[in-house]
C-alpha cells in the first residue's frame, strides 16, 4: 500500500518534471507577419503563466507542418487557404471539413484571428497606371511582362501552376525568387509583377498596386493557429487563450504591425507586446527584456561557436582514424573515400534538411550535418599524408623493428601531421561558413541575423552575421597556425 | 647465419628474383653486386622480412622467418639504406635511440651506447642534436649506421650505404666502414654497384644478373674462374680492377 502511494507520488513528480522541462514551442514561417503572430501568441501565453519558446523564421509551410506532426513544435500560425489548397490539397476538402481533417492528424485549429492574409499579385503603382492594369486579367494584354514569384508560390497548388490556367496567362518570363528579394527586383525594375501577402507592409513602402483577383482564383486565407491536440492535456489553458484572440487582428492592424517592423525597425516582439497592451486589459504588464546588438552578437557567437566546435571535434575524432584505415587497407579505403566524398557533394542545404526527420530541428541536426560535411577534407588529407610517406622512411621504420602501432604513432602520424592539420584547417573554415545555414533549421548562429536581414532587406543586419562569421574563420586560421607550430616539429619546417 | 632456400619474388607479371639459394657465413662480409634492377635490393628486403618471397624460405640463425618471429629477428638485424632513411621529424639522437626507448632501455644504458657508437662511427657529438636536414650526407650515413648498430645486431644489412655520397667522403667512409665491420666481427651483407667497393669489403662476392645469382665466390674466383659469359663481361667492364686483385 505504502509502496503504491510512493510509486504514484514518484510518477507525479516525474510527470511534473517532464512537463516543466518542456515549454510550449511556437515556431513561425519566414515572413514578418507570421513572425509577429508567433510573438503575439508567445507573449499572450506567457503572460498567463505558461512557459513558452518561440523559434522565429524556422522554415516554410511544409517544414513547419512536418515539425508539428513530428512533435518538434507545438504551435504555428497558418492560413486556411494554405491548408486546404496546399498542405491537404489531395483530400479536396471543403472549408467546413478542415477541423475534422486536422483532428485526424492529432491537430487542432484556433478561432480565426480576423484577417484574410491572401496572396495577391502586385505591380509598382506607376507602372500599373502607365499600362492601365487593375485586375489580373488585365495582365494578359501584356505577355512580355516579367513575373518574379516566391519559390513557394511557384510550386504551390494554389499558386502559379493553377493561377496560370485559371487566367490562361501567356507570359513566358516567370522566375522563382525569394519573396524578400523579389521586392528588390521590383524596385530595380528587373521584374514587373510579384506575389504579395495582403498584410505585407511593403505594399505601402514600395508603393505597390494590388491587382484584383477578378476570376476569384485565390481562396480565403484566414489566419489561425494550428496546434497539437495533446497540448490540451499538457497545457490545458492554451486552446482557450488562443481562441481569445478571435477576430482581434484585422488585415489593417496586421499591416500596420508589419510596417512598424519593416520600416520602423522595431522588433517583432516589441510590436507584438504593444499590440497586446493596446488591445487587452492585461493583468501583468508585458515586460520585454531589452536586447542590445551586443547581446545578440554574444548569443549568435555562442551558438555558432558551439555548432562549429562540436561538429569539428567529432569530425576530427572520426576522420583521422578513418583516414588511417583508408591508408592501411586500400580496398576498404577507396570505399571510405568514396562515401565521404559523396556526402561532401550533397548540397549543404539539402544535407541540413535531410537531418530533420532523423533529429528534429535546432542545434543537434545542424551539428550532425556539419560533422558529415567536415569529414572529407580531414579523411582525405590524413590518407594522402600517410600514403605520401616516402618508401625508404616507411621501410626503415619496419626494419628497425617498430610494431605497426609504434610505427604509426612515432613515425607515420608525425610525418603526416602537416597534411592532417591542413585538412582540419580546411574543414574548420568550411564548417564556419556552412554553419550560417544552420539558422535555416533553427540552430541559430550567425545565420540568424543574415536570414532576418534578408527578410527585412537590411544590409546592416546581414553584415552583423557575415562579418563575425568571416572574423571567426580568420581566428580559426590563426589558432591553427599556432597549433601547427606546436605540433609540426622543427625537423619538418 | 642466413640461409635463403629457393626464394623468388614476382611483382605483378615481372619476375624480380628467380628462385635463389644463398648461404651467408657467420662473421663474414658478403658483397652483393650487379647492374641496377638485377634484384639486389629485393634479395636484401627478403632477408630482413620487408618483402615476403613468392616462393622459398629464409632461415635466420637456424630459425625460419615467419609472421611470429619477424619482429624479434628484425631486432637482431641492422638495416642501412641509401641516403640513410632517417626520420626527418626526429633529431639524430632520437633517430638512433628510437627503438631502444621503445624497448624501455634505461636512460643510462642508452646514453652509454650512444657515446660508444658516436666514437665508433666518428660522428661529431654536436650532430646528435640536429635534425637530418641539418646534417651532411656523410653525417646522415654515420647516424644511420649508428641506428642500425644500436641494438648490437648479429646481422648487418646495408643497401648501397655509400651510394649517394661525394667521391671524397665516400672514400673516407669506405675505409671507416670496413674497419667498423672488421672490429665488430658481425655478419654483414653489403649491396653495391661498384666492384672496387665490393672487393674492398667483401670476403666473398655475390654477382647478380637479371634476377639470378650469376656467381658466388671470392674476387679471385670471379676474375680467374668466371662461371659464365656474363661474369666475364661484367668483370672486364670494371675499370681499374687490377689494383684490387
Ligand atoms: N615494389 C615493387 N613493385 C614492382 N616492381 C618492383 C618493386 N620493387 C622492385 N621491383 C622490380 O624488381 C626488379 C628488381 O629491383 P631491385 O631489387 O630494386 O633491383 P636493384 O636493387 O638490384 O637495383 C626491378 O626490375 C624493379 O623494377
Ligand atoms: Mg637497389
Amino acid at each position: 500500500m505504502f509502496c503504491r502511494v510512493a510509486l504514484i507520488l514518484l510518477f507525479f513528480a516525474a510527470h511534473t518534471l517532464v512537463c516543466a522541462a518542456q515549454p510550449v514551442r511556437i515556431a513561425t514561417k519566414r515572413f514578418t507577419s507570421n513572425i509577429v503572430l508567433g510573438d503575439i501568441a508567445n507573449l499572450w501565453l506567457n503572460q498567463s503563466g505558461i512557459e513558452t519558446e518561440h523559434r522565429p523564421q524556422l522554415g516554410d509551410t511544409r517544414f513547419l507542418w512536418e515539425a508539428l506532426l513530428a512533435g518538434e513544435i507545438d504551435i504555428y500560425p497558418d492560413y486556411t487557404g494554405t491548408l486546404l489548397r496546399e498542405t491537404l490539397v489531395r483530400q479536396e476538402l471543403e472549408p467546413f471539413e478542415l477541423d475534422s481533417a486536422l483532428a485526424s492528424y492529432g491537430l487542432r485549429m484556433s478561432a480565426p484571428l480576423g484577417m484574410n492574409d491572401s496572396y495577391i499579385l502586385g505591380m509598382k503603382e506607376d507602372r500599373a497606371r502607365e499600362l492601365d492594369v487593375h485586375t489580373i486579367s488585365d495582365l494578359n494584354r501584356y505577355p512580355d511582362l516579367r513575373f518574379g514569384f516566391s519559390t513557394q508560390f511557384m510550386d504551390r497548388s494554389d499558386g502559379w501552376p493553377t493561377l496560370r490556367t485559371t487566367y490562361s496567362m501567356p507570359h513566358t518570363f516567370v522566375r522563382g525568387i525569394d519573396h524578400d528579394l523579389a521586392y528588390v527586383g521590383i524596385e530595380s525594375g528587373t521584374i514587373d509583377v510579384m506575389d504579395l501577402y495582403a498584410t505585407d507592409a511593403e505594399v505601402e513602402i514600395y508603393n505597390m498596386r494590388p491587382l484584383e483577383d477578378d476570376l476569384g482564383h485565390f481562396p480565403e486565407y484566414q489566419a489561425v493557429f494550428i496546434y497539437r491536440a495533446d497540448l490540451a492535456t499538457r497545457a490545458p489553458d492554451v486552446p482557450a487563450l488562443l481562441d481569445s484572440l478571435r477576430e482581434a487582428i484585422t488585415v489593417e492592424v496586421m499591416r500596420s504591425l508589419n510596417f512598424r517592423v519593416v520600416e520602423g525597425r522595431e522588433s517583432e516582439s516589441q510590436v507584438a507586446a504593444a499590440f497586446l497592451s493596446g488591445e487587452f486589459e492585461l493583468e501583468n504588464p508585458l515586460v520585454l527584456e531589452e536586447v542590445t546588438m551586443w547581446d545578440q552578437l554574444r548569443q549568435h557567437t555562442k551558438e555558432h561557436v558551439i555548432l562549429v566546435l562540436f561538429s569539428l571535434a567529432a569530425a576530427i575524432l572520426i576522420s583521422i582514424p578513418l583516414g588511417i584505415i583508408a591508408a592501411k587497407l586500400p580496398r576498404l579505403g577507396s570505399l571510405i573515400l568514396g562515401i565521404v566524398g559523396v556526402i561532401y557533394t550533397i548540397p549543404s542545404l539539402a544535407l541540413l534538411v535531410f537531418m530533420i526527420p532523423l533529429l528534429g530541428v535546432g542545434g543537434p541536426p545542424a551539428m550532425v550535418a556539419l560533422f558529415l560535411y567536415s569529414l572529407l577534407p580531414i579523411v582525405r588529407n590524413t590518407h594522402a599524408g600517410l600514403i605520401g610517406i616516402p618508401q625508404p622512411l616507411s621501410e626503415s621504420a619496419d626494419a628497425i623493428g617498430l610494431s605497426p602501432m609504434a610505427k604509426l604513432l612515432k613515425v607515420e602520424l608525425p610525418l603526416a601531421a602537416q597534411s592532417i592539420m591542413a585538412g582540419v584547417q580546411t574543414s574548420a573554415v568550411i564548417n564556419i561558413g556552412t554553419a550560417t545555414l544552420g539558422a535555416l533549421i533553427g540552430a541559430g548562429g550567425y545565420g540568424q541575423p543574415i536570414l532576418t536581414g534578408i527578410r527585412l532587406s537590411d544590409t546592416g543586419l546581414i553584415l552583423q552575421g557575415a562579418v563575425p562569421a568571416a572574423l571567426l574563420a580568420l581566428v580559426a586560421q590563426g589558432v591553427f597556425s599556432l597549433v601547427e607550430r606546436v605540433f609540426i616539429g622543427e625537423g619538418l619546417r | 647465419m642466413l640461409e635463403l632456400r629457393g626464394v623468388s619474388k614476382v611483382y605483378g607479371r615481372a619476375l624480380a628474383l628467380h628462385p635463389t639459394d644463398l648461404s651467408i657465413a657467420r662473421g663474414k662480409t658478403t658483397a652483393l653486386i650487379g647492374p641496377s634492377g638485377c634484384g639486389k635490393s629485393t634479395l636484401l628486403r627478403i632477408a630482413v622480412g620487408l618483402v615476403i618471397p613468392t616462393t622459398g624460405t629464409v632461415e635466420f640463425d637456424g630459425e625460419q622467418l615467419g609472421r611470429e618471429n619477424i619482429r624479434s629477428i628484425r631486432l637482431r638485424t641492422g638495416y642501412v639504406i641509401q641516403k640513410g632513411g632517417l626520420f626527418p621529424h626526429l633529431t639524430a639522437r632520437v633517430n638512433v635511440t628510437l627503438m631502444a626507448r621503445h624497448l624501455r632501455w634505461s636512460t643510462k644504458r642508452i646514453s652509454e651506447r650512444v657515446d660508444e657508437l658516436t666514437e665508433l662511427v666518428h660522428l661529431p657529438t654536436a650532430c646528435l642534436q640536429r635534425y637530418p636536414r641539418q646534417l651532411s650526407g656523410g653525417e646522415c650515413q654515420r647516424v644511420s649506421i649508428m641506428r642500425a648498430l644500436f641494438l648490437d645486431p648479429d646481422l648487418l644489412l646495408m643497401d648501397e650505404p655509400l651510394g649517394a655520397l661525394d667521391p671524397m667522403i665516400r672514400f673516407d667512409l669506405q675505409e671507416e666502414l670496413r674497419s667498423i665491420c672488421q672490429k665488430l666481427e658481425k655478419t654483414v651483407i653489403l649491396v653495391t654497384h661498384d666492384m672496387a667497393e665490393a672487393s674492398f669489403f667483401g670476403d666473398s662476392i655475390v654477382l647478380m644478373f637479371s634476377g639470378r645469382i650469376a656467381q658466388h665466390g671470392t674476387m679471385q674466383d670471379l676474375v680467374n674462374r668466371p662461371a659464365n659469359d656474363f661474369v666475364k663481361r661484367f668483370m672486364r667492364a670494371q675499370r681499374g680492377l687490377h689494383e684490387w686483385v
